[in-house]
């Protein structure tokens, strides 16, 4: 299977600190692939270079085989990316279907896409004239990948989906995104690994700005000396 | 934009406090009345140099220092679009002053949306990332302002005298004859706050305004660029200002001190309203505006002839002592 995203040795500077020192990732159409590592190792800011919020110095980031580095967010997303940042950033303000017509590349995006998006996240179809700012956190997270599959997507980056929410809604959540990844390639952060493990096809680990190791999930979790060293658990 | 029943309350209380001056100050139910009318008046004029103020601090974290001279601008323009003489020499085309009026607004509000467009794309675009060096720039952009009205109409203040039907006209309450043309205003005033309010409500730019107000970052995350946004509605927020230069104009003349008076208080409508707030923002207007008409009653005959100036920013400052982030200001 061809590469939907390949991140090349990027470096990434927030103000005058030096980030990402050399992250390489890909993502293969089709699949799930994590970015596992700990706190502060810069898997946050690996998404947000891809998507141009924190564009990167150097490297390369081609998606479908097109160079994206240097474009404007708003372009990236145009091309078919999806963003669903960490802390969610539902719009409080606005109700939920309000929420999802924004995320409209196309007149007509949500109306075609509702009926999958209700049946991935039923909750949402009751809540639809709440404001964002009145969904408990479970919902918001439910609503921010949601929104994201509203347009033609192709890729969805995924930054911390478990973050927060209670076993029952992260079970609710990872079937979700599961289900959702038939359609579209996902590359997700996440750090609770025994969920990662299960959902993630491949992985890459993140280790102080940069990407020691990636491949096969199934390699990983057998891997007890591995995981003890990147990740600290056992 | 969610009001909560503490915002509606202290609001409730100021206003009827506004009121209760008015009435208590008024020696006759008609000049009870004349104060509210002048009051809402200047509240409404006040809204039209505040909302594009708010809305593009909202938006763009740009405060634009430059707003009250798009509000002179209007008025100078539609000053001399109406009479005899000047730049624009509109008598001969148009004899009828009712419709040159109309086109004099129209005049004004195209020249104020022109120089915002140049302004965003020209000057401010490049300093996004740099705040001081906008507020520095839109500063600077007020004095070349005021320079360049001096240098096309003089420094001698003007004042209308080419009455037309609605701003002759005057209707009896009470025994006290008012002028229909603070009605007019007033009346314009109010449609643009629906107007507005509906554009930000049902509209998908409204959506993307709103949405910006909050994060503008995930708006472009979506695929939006924001920085068209950002020109639309710089644009249409110095249009919407010199249309209140222009519609205030047959009223108070024109003058250079009017842009820095109206920016003055357009800051201190926007921050005790709440900073992003659109509905704060609105309610301010009339707050400062009744504020403004009690304090001009009460200074009548006393030595306290400064009071109507500084009244906007002492009531800021209690409104701030009381609700730190303003009457619909949510801490952010």
């Amino acid at each position: 299977m061809s590469a939907i995203l390949s991140v090349k040795d990027i470096h990434t500077f927030i103000g005058q600190f030096h980030i990402l020192e050399g992250v390489s990732a890909e993502v293969r159409t089709g699949e799930i692939t994590v970015l596992l590592g700990r706190n502060g190792a810069g898997k946050t800011t690996t998404l947000r270079s891809i998507m141009g919020l924190n564009p990167p110095k150097h490297g390369q980031i081609l998606f479908e085989g097109k160079p994206i580095q240097g474009k404007t967010p708003y372009a990236i997303a145009q091309m078919g990316i999806g963003y669903v940042p960490e802390h969610r950033a539902i719009f409080k303000g606005l109700s939920v279907r309000e929420n999802l017509h924004l995320a409209e590349r196309a007149k007509g995006d949500f109306a075609r896409k509702a009926d999958f998006i209700f049946e991935l996240f039923p909750d949402l179809k009751r809540l639809i004239d709440l404001s964002g700012g009145n969904l408990s956190g479970g919902q918001q997270q439910m609503l921010a990948v949601a929104r994201a599959l509203v347009p033609d997507n192709r890729l969805l980056l995924i930054d911390e989906p478990s973050e927060g929410l209670a076993p029952v809604i992260i079970e609710q959540l990872m079937a979700a995104i599961q289900r959702l990844s038939s359609t579209v390639s996902v590359l997700l952060v996440e750090q609770n690994f025994r969920v990662a493990s299960k959902l993630a096809q491949r992985y890459v680990i993140i280790d102080e700005g940069h990407s020691p190791l990636s491949g096969l999930m199934a390699d990983l979790v057998t891997d007890s000396a591995l995981i003890q060293k990147y990740l600290g658990v056992a | 934009m969610a009001a909560n029943r503490s915002s509606l309350l202290a609001t409730a209380l100021l206003l009827a406090g506004l009121v209760g001056v008015a009435a208590y100050n008024a020696p006759t139910p008609g000049q009870f009345g004349i104060t509210l009318l002048s009051g809402l008046f200047q509240g409404m004029l006040l809204f039209l140099v505040a909302s594009g103020l708010s809305i593009v601090f909202g938006l763009m974290d740009v405060l634009n220092l430059a707003q009250g001279s798009y509000f002179m601008i209007g008025m100078y323009v539609a000053y001399d679009a109406q009479h005899a003489g000047g730049v624009i020499e509109l008598t001969g085309a148009i004899p009828d002053p009712n419709l040159r009026f109309v086109v004099a607004l129209l005049m004004a509000t195209a020249v104020g949306a022109g120089l915002g467009y140049a302004l965003e794309r020209g000057l401010l675009r490049p300093l996004y990332s740099r705040p001081i060096f906008q507020l520095v720039l839109t500063f600077g952009i007020s004095l070349v302002a005021l320079e360049l009205v001096k240098f096309i109409w003089s420094t001698t203040p003007y004042s209308w005298t080419e009455l037309f039907g609605v701003r002759e006209s005057v209707f009896e309450v009470f025994g006290q004859r008012f002028s229909t043309y603070r009605l007019f205003v007033v009346a314009m005033g109010v449609a643009l706050i629906i107007g507005i309010a509906l554009i930000l409500q049902r509209t998908r730019i409204g959506i993307i305004i709103r949405a910006g107000v909050e994060d503008r970052e995930m708006v472009q995350a979506l695929g939006i660029n924001v920085r068209s946004v950002f020109t639309l509605v710089f644009t249409l927020g110095c249009a919407v200002a010199a249309f209140g230069g222009a519609i205030a104009a047959p009223f108070l003349g024109a003058s250079t001190s009017q842009g820095s008076a109206f920016l003055l208080q357009a800051i201190a409508v926007v921050v005790l309203g709440g900073m992003g707030s659109y509905a704060g923002t609105a309610v301010g207007s009339v707050v400062v505006g009744l504020a403004v008409a009690v304090a001009q009653d009460a200074a009548i005959g006393t030595s306290f002839a400064v009071l109507p100036s500084i009244a906007p920013m002492l009531l800021l400052v209690l409104i701030l002592l009381i609700r730190p982030s303003g009457l619909f200001g949510n801490s952010r």
